[in-house]
């Protein structure tokens, strides 16, 4: 397993710039551009906003984000302990959205920036989000 | 999130500075729904000094473009950077809002409406 972090956070807007920032700092051990680090900045603010406003529907909560590099590739799981999902796959069709003003755009957002995104959800227990990205530069060599 | 605003004729200028997120949507809203009892038409937006935008700050967008689209206004976008163009392209909003190069652009095509 290749380094790794862990933030825990109160479901509170005020920090999301807090795991953003956090995040892209641990991002920058990998070689992203900044426009890919922008990118997952938005990928980041997007999943833990799903957590506050529908995981937890803005109650008090806490959000769990594990950072992991592993063989090039940044992994991110940000999870919470809220209301859930029944069907999470009805989450990624387009505009999908149940109540907010962000149109449904979080996970088209999410989906764009990030290489892959697994989302596992149960009612009353809870939603996952795992994003994977790597470096378009390491996506090059490779292919 | 901070906000300067300028007027210029008809028009306001808002130069968002910082995160333009869930936390500062509402804000963002409350803000330039309070400039938008003066005498304004037209609302420049200028994207150069913000940090991170994301689906709630899009979503703050489209609620203040329909309240001005309702008074005969228009809201054009100036300063936008490639990670933002894709974002708003993203979600539609440049199907609706106009982009311009500069706040000198901007001023000149609203006056020959």
């Amino acid at each position: 397993m290749g380094n790794y972090a862990k933030l825990i956070i109160k479901s509170q807007t005020d920090n999301l710039g807090l795991a953003r920032i956090t995040a892209a700092s641990f991002a920058a051990q990998l070689d992203f551009t900044v426009s890919e680090i922008e990118e997952l900045k938005v990928a980041i603010s997007e999943a833990v906003s799903n957590a506050i406003v529908h995981g937890y529907q803005e109650e008090n909560g806490e959000i769990e984000i594990s950072m992991e590099l592993s063989h090039n590739q940044l992994i991110i799981v940000v999870v919470d302990e809220g209301v859930g999902m029944a069907n999470p796959k009805e989450a990624f069709k387009a505009s999908y959205t149940t109540t907010d003003e962000r149109m449904g755009l979080g996970l088209t957002f999410i989906n764009s920036f990030m290489d892959k995104v697994e989302i596992d959800s149960k009612v009353e227990v809870g939603t996952k989000i795992k994003m994977i990205k790597s470096p378009e530069q390491i996506k090059k060599q490779i292919n | 999130m901070k906000l300067i605003a300028e007027k210029i004729t008809s028009n306001l200028i808002v130069r968002i500075n910082g995160n333009f997120d869930l936390h500062t949507a509402e804000y963002f809203k409350k803000q330039i729904s309070s400039y938008l009892k003066k005498e304004i038409n037209n609302l420049i937006l200028d994207l150069q000094s913000i940090d991170v935008i994301d689906s709630s700050g899009i979503g703050a967008i489209l609620s203040i473009y329909k309240k001005i689209k309702k008074r005969g206004g228009k809201i054009v976008i100036i300063n936008i950077n490639p990670t933002l163009k894709r974002i708003f392209e993203l979600s539609g909003l440049l199907n609706i809002i106009k982009v311009y190069s500069s706040q000198r652009e901007a001023l000149e095509k609203l006056q020959r409406r």
